[in-house]
Order: C-alpha cells, then sequence, then structure tokens
C-alpha cells in the first residue's frame, strides 16, 4: 500500500473511532444536565439515582473520548502536514478557539461535576454540569464549522505562499454554506444516538422488571426524546442534502448512485450495485421521478449525472452509494421506533409491551452505526479533495515513508481495540445492572460520610421509599 | 495596535502554554511513573485521587499546546510533527493507556494490578517520548524549502536519549513533591524520601544536559558562554541551585508546599535556559518565529478571544484546584 493511503486509513481509523465517544457524550451530558435539573426542581430521588447512574457511564465514555481527542490535535500535524501547513491560517484559529471555549470548559468543570457534590452543593454541582454540557456542545460547534469550511469553503484568499488566509472578515469562514445545516444535523445525531443507548439500557430492565422505576423513567425520556428528534432529524438531513447538492453535487450524485444525467427527473434508486468502470448502477431498484422529488421537490426537475463532471474528481461512488444508505436506512427505523413508541404509550402498554423493549434494545447501537454512516458518506464524498474543489488529498500529505505509517496504524488498531474495547465492556458491564434505589456515586475520591451529604440528596432518598 | 509584533506576542502564548502543559501534566505524568513504588491499596489509592479530578484540564493544555502551534505557527507544526513522528505516536498511545486507566482502574478491581501497569507504562513512554522530541528539536532539524527532509529515525540521537531520561526524572520529582504537599501516612513518607532522591539525580540530569547542548551547536555556546551576556546567562544556573538547595530544605524541614513549587522553579529556570538557547527560532536553526507565523489576520482574530478566554480558564481552573484543596483523605471507597 502507498504512504497515502495508509495516512488516510490512519486518519479515518482514529477519527472515526474517536467520533464514537462525543456521539454519546454529547447528548449524555445535555441529558445529565436535565435530570439534575429535574432532580434540584421537583427533589425527586428517582432523578438523583438516574443521573448517579448515567454519571459513572459517562465518566467512561468522556475519559475514552478525551485521550482519543488528543491524537486527533496531532494528527493534523502527523499525517497531514501540508494540509496543515496550508489550511492553517484559517482552520488553525477555530480548532484553538475549540479548545479554548470548549475543551477546558469541559475538562474544568469535570472533575467537580464527577467527584464535587459533597465540596460544592448541589447549585454548584448543577452549573458544573451545565458547563460541561455546554462545553460539549460549543464543542461540536467549531469543529463543525472547520469541517464545513473544507467541504465547502468560503471567504479565503491565498498568499503567495500557497496558503489560505481569511480574505477579511472571519464570519463567512465559520458561517460557510454548509456549516448551520451540518451543525444541526449532527448535534441531533448525538442527541438520537443518546437517547436510542438510553432506551435501549430501559427496555433491557424492562424486560426483567417491570416495576424498577428508573428502568421505566429512563425508558420514557428515551422514547419521548426520539419520538421528537427522529422527524427533526430527517427534515434537517433533507435540508442538509439539498445544500450538499447546492455546493457539492459530485457527492450527492455518489449518494444516489447518479452516474447519467437526468434531464426528465431523476428516479431514485434503492439498492442496486454502483459500477464506476461502466458508469452504471447494476440490478438498480429504482422508483421513477422520487429522486427529483426528494432533491428538488418537482418530480420534472432535471438532475445532473456525475458523467457531467471529469471522472478523477468523482468521490470513490460505491462506498457514499452505501454508507448513505445505511444511514438513511436506519434513520427511517428510528422514526419508527419513535412511532412505536407513541402507540405504546396511547394505549398505556410502555412499559408492558415487550415486543416494543426488545426493539429498542435491538436499536440500541443503531445511533452509532448511522452516525459513522454518515460521517463516512460526508467525507468520502468530499473526496479526491482536502479543502473541496481546491485542495487535494494527494497533495495533503505529510512526506512520511509508508513503513512508518504501517507501523503506526498498526498500533493504533491494536492500542484502541485494547483499551476502547476494555471500556466499551465497563460500559456495558454498568449498563448491565439495573438502576437502583440508591445508586451509588462514582466509587473515588473521599466521598465523605453521610454528614456532609447535602440535605437534598437525602430527602430525595427519603421520598422515594 | 499596528505598531505591536503579534508573532512575538503568539510565541510567548505558545510558550507559556506549554509550560502551562509541562508543569502541570508533568506532576501527574510523574505520579504515573513512580506508580509501582507505592504500596498497592491506601498508598495507590491516594495517589490516584490527588490527581483524578484535574488530569483532564492538565491534559487540555497539551491539546492548546498542538492546536496552538497549528494556529499561530503552521509551518513549524507542519515540520515538527513529521520529523519526530515516532515520537508523537508513541506519546500519544501512552496518553491513551494511561488516561482510560483512571478509570477503568476503579471499574475491574479484578484486573486493577494490570491497569495500574498500563498506567505506569503509558505514562513512562508518554513523557519519554516528549524528552527525546525536545532532544530531536534542540539537535536540529533537517528542512528543505519549508518542509521536513529527513528520515523516519533521524531523531534517534545519544543527546535526545538523554533528554528523554532527564524528563522522566524531572517529570517523577514534580510527581512526588506534588504527593508529598496532598497526601497523607506512609505514601507521604514514601513521597518524601523519592522526592529527596530524584532531587539529586534531577541536579546531575540538568548538570549534563546543560553540558552536552553547547556541542550541539556553536550558536548555543556562543549565547550561554560569551561576554557579556554570560553575565545574565550565569544567573540561571545560579537560581538553579539555590531553588534546588530550598527544595532540598523544604522536604527535610517538612514544609509541605515548598518542595513542589521549588521543583516548578526548577522547570521554570530550565524553561527559560531553552528559550536563551533556541529564540528567535521555532526550528532552531532553520525556521525563525517569523517565517512560520501566520498573516496578521489570522492573529488578530484569535488574540482578541485569547486575551479573554485564557484568563477565564485560569480563573475557573483554580477554583477547581481549590474545591480539590487539602489532602485527598483515604475514606469512603467503595
Amino acid at each position: 500500500m502507498d504512504a497515502l493511503l495508509l495516512a488516510r486509513a490512519q486518519f479515518a481509523f482514529t477519527v472515526s473511532f474517536h467520533f464514537i465517544f462525543p456521539a454519546f457524550s454529547i447528548g449524555l451530558a445535555s441529558y445529565l444536565m436535565v435530570l439534575e435539573g429535574l432532580w434540584l426542581k421537583t427533589g425527586s430521588g428517582l432523578y438523583a439515582n438516574l443521573y448517579r447512574y448515567w454519571l459513572k457511564i459517562f465518566a467512561v465514555v468522556f475519559g475514552m473520548g478525551v485521550v482519543s481527542g488528543i491524537v486527533m490535535s496531532y494528527q493534523f500535524g502527523t499525517n497531514w502536514s501540508v494540509f496543515s501547513a496550508k489550511a492553517g491560517p484559517i482552520i488553525g484559529p477555530l480548532m484553538a478557539y475549540e479548545v479554548m471555549t470548549a475543551f477546558f470548559l469541559e475538562a474544568g468543570f469535570l472533575g467537580v461535576m464527577l467527584f464535587g457534590i459533597n465540596k460544592v452543593g448541589p447549585r454548584l454541582h448543577f452549573f458544573a454540569t451545565c458547563m460541561v454540557a455546554l462545553g460539549t456542545l460549543i464543542s461540536a460547534t467549531w469543529i463543525l464549522s472547520v469541517n464545513s469550511w473544507m467541504q465547502t469553503p468560503a471567504g479565503y484568499a491565498i498568499n503567495e505562499a500557497g496558503q489560505f488566509v481569511p480574505a477579511g472578515s472571519w464570519w463567512p469562514i465559520v458561517f460557510n454554506p454548509s456549516f448551520p445545516y451540518r451543525l444541526v444535523h449532527t448535534v441531533i445525531a448525538a442527541f438520537l444516538t443518546t437517547s436510542l443507548v438510553v432506551g435501549a439500557v430501559g427496555a433491557w430492565h424492562l424486560l426483567r422488571d417491570r416495576s424498577n422505576p428508573g428502568a421505566r423513567k429512563m425508558f420514557s425520556m428515551a422514547m419521548w426524546m426520539l419520538a421528537v428528534s427522529a422527524p427533526i432529524q430527517i427534515l434537517a438531513g433533507d435540508a442538509h442534502g439539498l445544500n450538499t447538492l447546492e455546493h457539492q453535487p459530485a457527492k450527492v450524485l455518489a449518494m444516489e448512485g447518479d452516474y447519467r444525467p437526468s434531464p426528465d427527473g431523476a428516479p431514485l434508486i434503492l439498492f442496486g450495485l454502483p459500477d464506476s468502470e461502466q458508469g452504471r448502477v447494476r440490478y438498480e431498484v429504482a422508483i421513477p421521478k422520487v429522486g427529483s422529488l426528494i432533491l428538488k421537490h418537482d418530480p420534472n426537475a432535471p438532475l445532473q449525472g456525475l458523467t457531467d463532471f471529469p471522472k478523477e474528481l468523482w468521490p470513490p461512488v460505491p462506498v457514499v452509494f452505501w454508507s448513505f444508505r445505511i444511514m438513511v436506512g436506519l434513520g427511517m427505523a428510528m422514526l419508527a421506533l419513535g412511532l412505536f413508541g407513541l402507540l405504546a404509550r396511547y394505549r398505556r402498554k410502555l412499559y408492558e409491551w415487550a415486543l416494543l423493549h426488545r426493539a429498542a434494545v435491538a436499536m440500541g447501537p443503531a445511533g452509532f452505526v448511522a452516525v459513522i454512516a454518515g460521517w463516512v458518506t460526508t467525507e468520502v464524498g468530499r473526496q479526491p479533495f482536502t479543502v473541496y474543489g481546491l485542495m487535494r488529498t494527494a497533495d495533503s500529505a505529510s512526506p512520511l515513508d509508508a513503513s512508518a505509517l504501517a507501523v503506526s496504524l498498526l498500533a493504533f488498531v491494536v492500542v484502541y481495540f485494547f483499551a476502547f474495547g476494555a471500556g466499551t465492556y465497563y460500559i456495558l458491564r454498568l449498563m448491565a445492572k439495573p438502576p437502583q434505589p440508591h445508586e451509588p456515586a462514582p466509587p473515588r475520591v473521599p466521598q465523605r460520610a453521610a454528614g456532609i451529604t447535602p440535605a437534598a440528596a437525602v430527602d430525595a432518598n427519603a421520598k422515594e421509599h | 495596535m499596528e505598531a505591536l509584533d503579534l508573532t512575538l506576542i503568539w510565541a510567548g502564548i505558545i510558550a507559556l502554554a506549554v509550560f502551562a502543559y509541562v508543569v502541570m501534566d508533568g506532576f501527574d505524568l510523574g505520579i504515573g511513573i513512580l506508580f509501582p513504588t507505592f504500596a498497592v491499596g491506601e498508598e495507590r489509592d491516594q495517589a490516584m485521587n490527588s490527581i483524578a479530578p484535574v488530569w483532564d484540564g492538565n491534559e487540555t493544555w497539551l491539546v492548546m499546546g498542538g492546536g496552538g502551534l497549528m494556529a499561530a505557527f503552521p509551518i513549524a507544526y507542519a515540520i515538527v510533527l513529521p520529523a519526530t513522528y515516532p515520537l508523537v505516536i508513541a506519546m500519544l498511545l501512552g496518553l491513551v493507556f494511561r488516561g482510560v486507566a483512571f478509570e477503568f482502574r476503579w471499574r475491574d478491581p479484578a484486573h486493577r494490578a494490570f491497569w495500574d501497569w498500563a498506567f505506569c507504562i503509558g505514562s513512562v513512554a508518554a513523557t519519554f517520548s516528549q524528552g527525546v522530541m525536545l532532544g530531536a528539536i534542540l539537535q536540529g532539524i533537517h528542512v528543505e524549502q519549508g518542509a521536513y527532509a529527513g528520515g523516519w529515525l533521524d531523531w534517534l540521537s545519544p543527546f535526545s536519549l538523554l533528554t528523554g531520561a532527564a524528563l522522566l526524572i524531572g517529570y517523577a520529582l514534580l510527581g512526588a513533591t506534588w504527593l508529598f504537599g496532598k497526601v497523607e501516612g506512609t505514601a507521604q513518607q514514601h513521597a518524601r524520601r523519592m522526592a529527596g532522591r530524584l532531587a539529586w539525580i534531577m541536579l546531575l540530569a540538568i548538570a549534563v544536559v546543560s553540558a552536552a547542548t553547547p556541542f550541539l551547536n556553536l550558536e548555543y555556546a556562543r549565547r550561554w558562554l560569551e561576554f557579556p551576556s554570560v553575565l545574565l546567562t550565569a544567573q540561571v544556573p545560579l537560581l538553579t541551585i539555590i531553588a534546588m538547595v530550598l527544595l532540598l530544605r523544604g522536604l527535610r524541614k517538612g514544609r509541605e508546599r515548598v518542595p513542589f513549587l521549588m521543583a516548578l522553579g526548577l522547570f521554570l529556570l530550565g524553561f527559560i535556559g531553552l528559550l536563551i538557547s533556541v529564540f528567535p527560532y521555532v526550528v532552531p536553526g532553520a525556521v525563525t518565529i517569523w517565517e512560520a507565523a501566520v498573516p496578521r489576520e489570522s492573529q488578530v482574530f484569535l488574540l482578541v478571544g485569547t486575551a479573554i478566554i485564557i484568563p477565564v480558564i485560569v480563573l475557573y481552573t483554580s477554583w477547581s484546584y481549590w474545591v480539590f484543596r487539602g489532602k485527598v483523605g483515604t475514606e469512603g471507597y467503595h
């Protein structure tokens, strides 16, 4: 394998692995904020217990997110040094803002969130939880601005050294054309991922004990969240797709499998085997006109085909085609689960309908798969460029030997599967325990004796029984 | 504003971020290095608890150093990282291991011994890599037309291995003096003993690295030894000796904060020494800070935010340290 392919494989591996953790922790931090807020407001020990239950899981997820994230801040330089040197003046400051406004905020308040409840009191502790949740969202905002700029570069000039530099205002750089769509789509994806996981854990325990109050509460909350977010996500995804068609038509055509132009309205290809050699989708199953209906909101609107573009500018079509279908298919399954939940609630069988619980358990990991599939769609769809239309991936790489990259890729694979595999196992073990009426706080750091436990917590626990 | 040299300001900010990283993650990496020497059980748990709430914030300074370098001096970022590629990867993988160990050792008591070793080996790997990186940068990087032009093992030399070993000792000293102030009982006695020994080894390491550095490059020798600048540069070794004496005295008299502060002082002096050697180069002998800097518009955009946000970060980070002030204690583990 050549050095470029190895550099790409390594980056894809480290960034995909990393993305799994924030996809979960963004939603989980907000969920914890809601739980603690409800606990403070109602004084109900049920919320306190759920907070502690999920906090332990959050600690493990967040730790893995931090260490895999540190890797990312150096992978740009190790693997893509030419890209870093050329695009540094634009994306460097945005990423530095992410560090300063988000990473420090999360890290600074995480210690108090995890270990400080008995040291600072409930209100200040709630504030710390809010800051961590806010930090995860700010982080998503900046990094998606960077990613969107690479997809739809704007507001730049090119200086005599060949570097991308700001042309004037930073506004068009930060708020580049695809950024608002990508941000909304990704953050909702994170919320969906979390609600699916929370729902699956709740359902798992309901299948064993329908009367567990913690399991009932978390399942109900997750099913509400799913029912609300899944339809919004489909609308957001549609808007994102239209935006992509405007700015990166080749990506959308690859997603759709539209090799040839469709002057009288494009079909919607459901399945088939894209074959870029022959420039057609083999064994295609298609519905006429629906492609244009989705992409142009008009069944007869003409649509370009990939053959309108030089072949060397096509992204790898089969990858994009399939990853897109996985994402959309799972999105539809999420919508179906959300509707199923509403139906069960309407028929007052939310906690009794075992089929619903089994479906929720099965869909537990769906969010992660969809998030990664969506990420592959957008990133592979950007190829063969790092900065879309302006800088080729082949011209972005570091001057490294293939052997160095191969060895380090192997090391990453071994270490990640081992360390994060262990972490996933610990998380599953935590999830396998049903939420208890007296959920212990994370085991660590002096949890001083009951005398200093905040009154709210003690009262709350008393109330529950 | 026009008259200000923003590149100089940015060099100062990056230098501060790197220094903040070295002193903050230095002591928690140091605890990792010394971890197996603490007794299983209460001693280790105390040591771990003394850094559990803050390590994540400490490590964020490393992201700030990397991200800030990319933002302010992308050319340097693009040269140094490929030049030290295997070291960067080793450091990152080491940090992964020790980072997950914080959580995992509590989650899995049956394998706690394993995660304790992962914590130690990860800390050692990360520290040693950082030290070797420092040596590699000091000894010079082969640059052609603004890009790294060497092989992937150019960083390997007796000098870089020496700086790697020196940093291990330095971080271990920071860790031992930190623990001396944070823990109680046998763990504290152990930390005190370790700190006393490490201080002497550290003095030796500083002497050897300082003696070897001028031989790397005539320019380094000229800066340190020529008259009249020697009057100024000579203050660095003098102050180093004073700090060392105070550190040892503090240990002997049982003054719990002094040794850690003096260890920080030693690092500060080492850092100043480093700046004397390399300034204004960011890649010594090859690229100056002005050559590596981003255009002014990028500098201004980032500086406005930095000037406001960094003080706020310092504020809430200090608050977090204050919340977890004092001895970590041992009661109440589950």
